[in-house]
């Protein structure tokens, strides 16, 4: 198998397009004890925080509706009520619980029925369905939401299929804090057209609108000895399409960073380019807004027995400016060493200005900001609880 | 009947007691749902399980089945379990 990959070749850079206009920028920030909102100015330097919201609640992702760039929705749960999701339409001044958030199907008494401990991921439909949201939860099931995330209705091709249940595993199988279903992702091109990932469980891919659904493993790797064939063995951390090219989306794995090429449905490894002391395992990863060629990870250590820190205590943000064939550490004000943090799949986002605002959020609280694509990076946040999910939004 | 609801809950019901009614606790719990929307999801979950770390006594004793008879009566306690950090 490829172990890197070489962008196909294009009149100039892949999906290159003129910069969108700057809006001004807000950090949704989602923690393991409630959310905060930082509200950027013109120039993205001073930010004025808005927060706690839900404070004490497990706050697993907050995310903008960028078609009307005024809804915010919410997946909340405490350590002790079930999960629910919350939906402003102020950004955030009130907020409303859902009438029915996302719950599987009631099994006939006797059965062994699921629950849904929590709603892990939230995904905007596409721009032609309004009121349309996805979610993701753990354990794994997908559910869509036709009036603007108020009621949510179960996938039952995904949550009551045989054949997906076990791929799904057991919660044993999954992420120490419970499998996941992430990483939802809507054709902006054809709103048939979906894509997921499960941690564990793999990449799937629908073209029906869901109604059937297809893995798309070939190229990945897994966990030595086991069987790259069988979906439970896929461990996908994270799965971005480039909005300028809808064709390519990147993958950061279990086992290594990927890029795939549609009409292709092979992944290639993109991540053997690294630093081999760095390695390319870790949880986020983020596409440029204009660029279809340039992408960003965060490496953690994933060696022995997966400490799940920056490596060698020196975090950095790894770039790559051509696909993946190589990549470039960008580290210029993040601490040199002795730092333990690393940043988790959802929490890592860009901006839509130029040059592009990146924005992470580590597991001991602290808010950074590159207003240069990575160049630079400066600490906007201290002392936050640990941060799940970091979306950067440009609301209206 | 009088049911005690904990602190984490009082976002819906706005105090820590509530008059609901009905013949078993799964009746009590819609109604208290039909008053206070989203507040049974919160305790119950969708295969009509009391979640792990919720707790709910009738008359200081632990109930485990939503299907237990109620007098009117009855109080009920609803508890938050030992947990968390």
């Amino acid at each position: 198998m490829a172990r890197s990959g070489t962008p196909r070749a294009r009149a100039g850079a892949r999906g290159k397009r003129a910069a969108a206009p700057a809006h001004r920028v807000v950090l949704l920030v989602a923690t393991r004890k409630g959310a905060w909102l930082y509200h950027g100015d013109a120039a993205r330097k001073a930010w004025r925080i808005d927060g706690p919201h839900f404070l004490g609640h497990v706050v697993s992702h907050v995310a903008l509706d960028p078609r009307d760039r005024r809804t915010l929705l919410a997946a909340a749960k405490t350590g002790h009520l079930g999960p629910t999701v919350f939906r402003s339409t102020d950004l955030g001044r009130t907020w409303k619980e859902a009438a029915r958030p996302p719950a599987f199907a009631r099994v006939p008494e006797g059965a062994q029925g699921r629950a849904v401990d929590h709603t892990f991921w939230l995904a905007p439909g596409h721009a032609s369905e309004p009121g349309v949201w996805y979610a993701g939860t753990s354990p794994q099931g997908l559910f869509r939401s036709e009036d603007d995330g108020v009621t949510w209705a179960p996938f039952s091709s995904i949550n009551d299929d045989p054949q997906y249940r076990k791929w799904m595993g057991t919660v044993q199988d999954g992420t120490p804090d419970g499998p996941k279903l992430h990483s939802i992702i809507v054709d902006p091109r054809d709103p048939a057209h979906l894509y997921f990932a499960m941690s564990g469980g793999g990449v799937h891919e629908s073209r029906d609108l869901g109604r059937t659904w297809q893995p798309l493993l070939d190229g990945l790797e897994v966990v030595e000895g086991f069987d790259r064939a069988d979906p439970t063995f896929h461990d996908p951390h994270c799965i971005r399409m480039c909005a300028t090219d809808p064709d390519r989306l990147y993958q950061q794995n279990h086992c290594g960073i990927y890029r795939i090429d549609r009409p292709s449905d092979t992944w290639v490894r993109i991540g053997g380019s690294m630093p081999k002391r760095v390695g390319d395992i870790g949880f986020p990863l983020v596409v440029h807004p204009r660029d279809a060629d340039t992408a960003w990870v965060f490496p953690m250590d994933g060696t022995s027995v997966w400490p799940r820190t920056s490596p060698d205590g020196a975090p950095a943000v790894y770039a790559t400016r051509n696909g993946g064939r190589t990549w470039q550490r960008l580290a210029a004000g993040l601490p040199e060493k002795q730092a333990w943090w690393t940043v988790k799949r959802q929490a890592m986002s860009a901006d839509g200005g130029d040059p592009v605002g990146l924005y992470f959020g580590t597991t001991s609280g602290e808010l950074w900001a590159s207003r240069d694509e990575g160049r630079g990076w400066t600490c906007i946040a201290r002392h936050l609880p640990e941060i799940y999910a970091v979306e950067a939004a440009e609301p209206a | 009947m009088k049911v005690l609801i904990p602190g984490a809950l009082r976002s819906y019901t706005e105090r820590g007691e509530a008059e609901a009614s009905g013949a078993t606790l799964a009746d009590v719990l819609a109604d208290l749902d039909r008053q206070y929307p989203g507040i049974r999801f919160r305790m119950i979950d969708e295969q009509d399980r009391i979640r792990r770390h919720i707790r709910i006594f009738v008359n200081g004793e632990q109930a485990h089945a939503l299907a237990q008879p109620l007098a009117p009566t009855d109080e009920i306690i609803v508890m938050q379990a030992l947990s968390g950090g």
